[in-house]
Parts: structure tokens; sequence; C-alpha cells
């Protein structure tokens, strides 16, 4: 992840309150979704960028698993998310973060 | 979910854009305070 | 008006590897990491192995893209046995080679070199292919060492490498302005030295003469610039300067990675409506993403893989009968009002230039996308660019109902093809695959291939807007079917 937003998302963690903040991503794939994921959970694993070493323990989901769908009007989800369910696997994507939440 | 919560939209240019999510999650009644996309390439 | 045709291609690569320190990540990181400089050095490749490299070698044409689906992998491991570093469509510069380019594209005395290495690549440059007499006049007698180090130490320059040992060093042009410090004066000038090289190669192989070309169109990654214009340019005249082009002049074309795409584009438009009979289009390398993606290649104990430049070039002109045509009527553009998401992005640049031609997705022979080395991204963690691209297109076939979901991954096989190009910014987007398809059409191999190229244009902090655009390329209907 990018260290300007990490920093911005420590700012905002910061504002809101890390409970309140819930961060979505919409990484292509779950490997680039797991090492986000675990840069907002448990710090950065490159240890080089200002969240090395650094918990946060965000909420943190990925826009395309199959939780956060319900919450989603079908048809916006369609128009603008329905290429990604042929396209990759969500099933897979919302397995991978729902471990890294739990951990 | 996301009552009461603050929602954080990190997008990727080869996956879901910052602009498309922030939509999205705005349908979804989220109030979305920070959206960027990423570009690693 | 007939169709404007890429009449020759050209395509480079300059093996840099003491130029990782001034990429940017390795660069920035270096800052706090003292110790990287030295773990840099250590896992640096040797140009023997950089020219094995499969990707390179399908890069320079000596292999195809389709070489690399078979090909054992981890891809740096396995080499390709007697590997040329002259490609069927370009050349491979040794490091040491390209400093002696550098000097000869250095008009400001930007670069010091010591006397002894001077002379060394002074006779380099005299036996190499691509050599202009006034290479030499420009490389002059060198720098004493002692004026090199005090220069490193009070004056604002930077060290410059071979094979461990300072060898010279780059000034800066102004104490006060940040467009002419060293490190953005190094930037611009390897992109001149390489776009440089590559145009003089595209030269050599179309066979014009030096008062052929009209008009030279850079679309590389950089700013050429001072305090009141940073970004003024104009690199395209610096290069054709450079080849001694005297009767073209040029500008350059910026749109983030998409800009071969867009320059090709407005070179043909400048052909077919009889303005210029030659344009040349180029891009030089791009030092700023040397080693963009080191962290991952050090972590799995890989050679750092984003050693080289890459340089790329083509001769547009009016239609031959026989070059393949460029077709204007049929371009993709991601417009302002057509929105971000990869359905739309993907409908602008994809399905939309194929209906102009009344074809689908399945109908066209391949696509060429985004090709990004994935062996140098994956393990950073960044993805297979290519494929996920791919795959969005194939996703797109299936919502347009041309084909089916079971059909995804032959789609992604018959259209797309494995990232080969180094991750240079423009340089992967699309055209890497032009000079293959060209050769592929002249055989009567295939017909027709879309090119799409994406820009960040966000990472510029003025706009939130995704961008890209395509054209389709096509065998020149005058050839036998």
């Amino acid at each position: 992840m990018d260290a300007e937003n990490q920093t911005n998302i420590m700012r905002l963690a910061e504002k809101y309150g890390r409970e309140q903040l819930i961060v979505i991503l919409g990484a292509a794939d779950v490997e680039g979704a797991e090492i986000s994921a675990e840069t907002l959970i448990s710090g950065d694993p490159s240890f080089a960028g200002p969240l090395a070493g650094v918990q946060l323990g965000l909420q943190v989901y990925h826009i395309l698993e199959p939780e956060l769908k319900q919450y989603i009007p079908e048809d916006v989800y369609q128009e603008k998310l329905g290429i990604f369910e042929i396209a990759v696997d969500t099933q897979q994507i919302g397995e991978s973060l729902a471990r890294l939440r739990q951990q | 979910m996301f009552e009461g919560k603050f929602v954080v939209a990190l997008g990727e240019r080869d996956g879901v854009p910052g602009l498309t999510m922030a939509e999205v999650l705005r349908a979804a009644g989220a109030e979305v305070v920070s959206q960027v996309t990423e570009c690693f390439v | 008006m007939s169709n404007p045709v890429i009449k020759a291609f050209a395509y480079l690569l300059v093996h840099t590897p003491e130029f990782i320190r001034y990429g940017s990540k390795p660069w920035r990181e270096m800052q706090h990491r003292p110790d990287l400089d030295q773990t840099l050095s250590n896992h640096q490749r040797s140009f023997e192995e950089a020219v094995r490299y499969p990707p390179n070698q399908v890069f320079l044409g000596n292999l195809h893209p389709e070489d690399l689906s078979g090909w054992p992998l981890p891809w740096w491991k396995n080499p390709v046995p007697e590997a040329a570093a002259e490609g069927a469509y370009g050349h491979f510069v040794d490091q040491e080679l390209f400093y002696g380019y550098l000097k000869a594209s250095d008009h400001f005395d930007l670069v010091w070199l010591t006397p002894e290495f001077t002379k060394r690549i002074g006779r380099r440059l005299q036996g190499h292919a691509l050599f202009m007499q006034d290479d030499l006049h420009r490389l002059g007698e060198g720098k004493p060492i002692d004026d090199i180090r005090q220069a490193i130490d009070t004056g604002g320059s930077l060290p410059l490498f071979h094979r461990g040992e300072c060898i010279g060093s780059f000034q800066r042009h102004h104490e006060e302005d940040e467009s002419l410090q060293a490190r953005i004066l190094m930037e611009n000038l390897m992109t001149k030295a390489s776009g440089a090289l590559v145009v003089r190669d595209l030269l050599q192989r179309s066979g014009l003469k030096q008062s052929d070309p009209e008009y030279l169109i850079s679309c590389s990654e950089e700013a050429v610039g001072d305090r009141y214009n940073r970004g003024g340019g104009s690199m395209a005249k610096a290069v054709g300067e450079m080849c001694s082009l005297l009767n073209a002049s040029g500008s350059d074309i910026k749109a983030f990675c998409a800009g071969p795409i867009y320059a090709l584009v407005h070179g043909a438009a400048l052909v077919k409506a009889g303005v210029h009979e030659s344009v040349i289009v180029f891009g030089g390398g791009c030092l700023a993403k040397l080693g963009m993606k080191f962290e991952g290649h050090l972590k799995h104990d890989m050679p750092i893989l984003e050693d080289v430049l890459g340089g790329i070039a083509f001769l547009i002109t009016p239609d031959d009968g026989q070059s393949p045509i460029i077709r204007l009527d049929c371009l993709g553009k991601h417009a302002i009002g057509d929105g971000s998401s990869q359905q739309e992005i993907m409908t602008s640049l994809v399905a939309r230039p194929l209906e102009k031609m009344g074809l689908g997705l399945t109908a066209v022979d391949k696509i060429a996308t985004e090709l990004h080395n994935p062996e140098v991204t994956v393990p950073q963690g960044s993805g297979n660019v290519p494929l996920n691209n791919y795959r969005l297109m194939a996703a797109l076939a299936v919502l347009r109902g041309e084909i089916e979901r079971t059909g995804i991954d032959d789609f992604v096989e018959q259209k797309g093809m494995p990232g080969f190009c180094p991750t240079q910014g423009h340089v992967p987007s699309a055209v890497p695959y032009l000079g293959h398809a060209a050769e592929a059409m002249r055989q009567g191999r295939i017909k027709n291939v879309l090119f799409v190229g994406k820009g960040s244009l966000f990472l510029g902090r003025m706009s939130q807007l995704s961008d890209g655009m395509s054209f389709i390329m096509q065998k020149n209907p005058a050839l036998p079917e």
C-alpha cells in the first residue's frame, strides 16, 4: 500500500476512532487484498511504510466480498461490480479477508 | 454494517477504482470519508 | 484518404543495474536505510543474465509472447540458451556502452566521466551499430577524478558507478531550480539517450534517409523543463537532433501510461490528413521506474529484475500496400463522462472500437493490453496485470452474451498473452506486441489486433478520472488473404 495512503488512513483512524472506521479494498486479486488488509490490521508486512510495526486493528473488507453484497442495491451492484463476479473468485476473496479479520 | 461508521475506499486501477467504490458504498448507505485509487505499475 | 501504416518498428533495452539506486522507490527508501545501497548491489544481474532472461528476449523479438506460455518457471532461473543481445526487433545495450551514449547526448556538460573511462567507452562507441560520428565529439576527454569528487561532495552532483566503482558524476544545472537538480536532469537525459538509440535503430531498419522524417512525437515519461515551466518538453526535438533529422520537428504527448497509444493515434492522424508523410513516434526509457518492486524481489531472494530501461519507436507513413494499417475510424476512447467502473472502461476501450468494425470481442485475433512482466509484479503483491485485464475483457464478453462463463480461460488464452515487458510505465502499454503483430500480419498468421492502453490520471492529483485509448491495427488489405 502506498505510504501516503497509509498515512492518510492513520490520520482518519485518529480523527474518527479506530472502531468507527471501516476500510474497503478494491484490489484486483486476492494476494493484493491480503497485503493491504494485513497492513491495516497488523502492520505493514514489508516493514517499510508508515504502518510498519503499527497495529491499527482496523475493520477491513473487500468490496467484492459476498458479505458486503447484501447491503448494495442489486441494480447498482450489477451495473458497477457485476463484471467481477464473472472475472474473479469473490468467494475466495471473502474467505481470505474473513480469516484475516478473525486474527 | 455501515450504521454510525465512516468508510474509506481504497481502490485499484486494474481492480475496482475508488470512484466506483464510493458510488457503490454510498448507494449502500455508507458515509464515505475518503476514496483513492492506487496504481502499482 | 487511405489508411496510415506502421512501416517500421524498433525496440530497445538498456541494462542499467547501477542506476537502480536512482529509481524513485529505491532512492526514497535509501534516505532512511543506508544499508540498502549495498543490498541492491548484491542483487544485481549481470548483462549476460539480463540478455538471457526470457521476457527480455520476447521484448526484443527473438522469442514470441506465445513462447513464454510454456516456458518453465521461474523465468529468471530458466534462461534462454545462447540468447543474443541483438534482437530481431532491436538492440540490448550494456551499461558501459550506455554511459557513452549518455555523455554523447549531453549538450550542457551535465555528465562528467573520468578520462580512463571516457577513453574506454570511446573505443566501444565507435564499433557500435548505433554510433554516429558526432557522438565522439561530445564525448570529450573526461574530467579529473578530483573535480568529480568535489562536485559530488559540495556541488550537488550525484555519483555515477560502473562495476562498483565511481567513474563519474551527474551535475545539477542550477542551485535553486528544482527542475534542474541532478536527479531530474539525469532522468531526462536517460530518456533522451535511450530515445535517441531506439530512433536511430528505427531509421536503420526503415531505410529512411535522415532527411525523410518530418515529425517526431515523444510519448516518454519525464518532465523536461525549468522552474517556470516544469514540463515544457520537447524531448521529441532533442531526440530528433541526436539523430540528425534535420528536416523534422516534434513535440511531446503526455497521457501517463497511455501515452504511446495516444501518440500513435496523433501521428497516424497527421499522416492521414496529409500534414506529414513520415512521423516517428517514440518512447525513451524511464529512470524513475527502475527498482520499483525491489522489495518483492529481495523478499523472495530474486535478483532485481527492474534493471533495464525500455525503448520503443514506430514509423508511420501513408499506405505502402504491405505494412499493417491503423484504423483511425475505429478508435476507442475513454470519454470524461464514461464512468470509472471496469464495465464502463472495458466497454469504451474494447467493445466500442470493435463494434465500429462490426466485430464482437471474439472476432478480433488478439488483444494487446498492459503487458507488464508478472514475474516482476507478483512478488511485490501487485498482481498479474495483463491477466487481470484479460479476465475482465473475457467477463465483458460473457456479459455481452458472446461467450459462456466456461469459455473465459479459452478467451484469455486465445486473445491474450503473458506479460513480458519491463515495468517501464508507458513502454508496456500494449505496444510491445506491435512488432510481433506486424510480423504475424505480414506472414498472414493474423488479421487484426486491438491495442488497449490505460492511464492513471489520478496519480497526478488533478483528476480522479481513469483514462485510456485503443486502436485496431489490421493486416494491409492489399496483401493476399
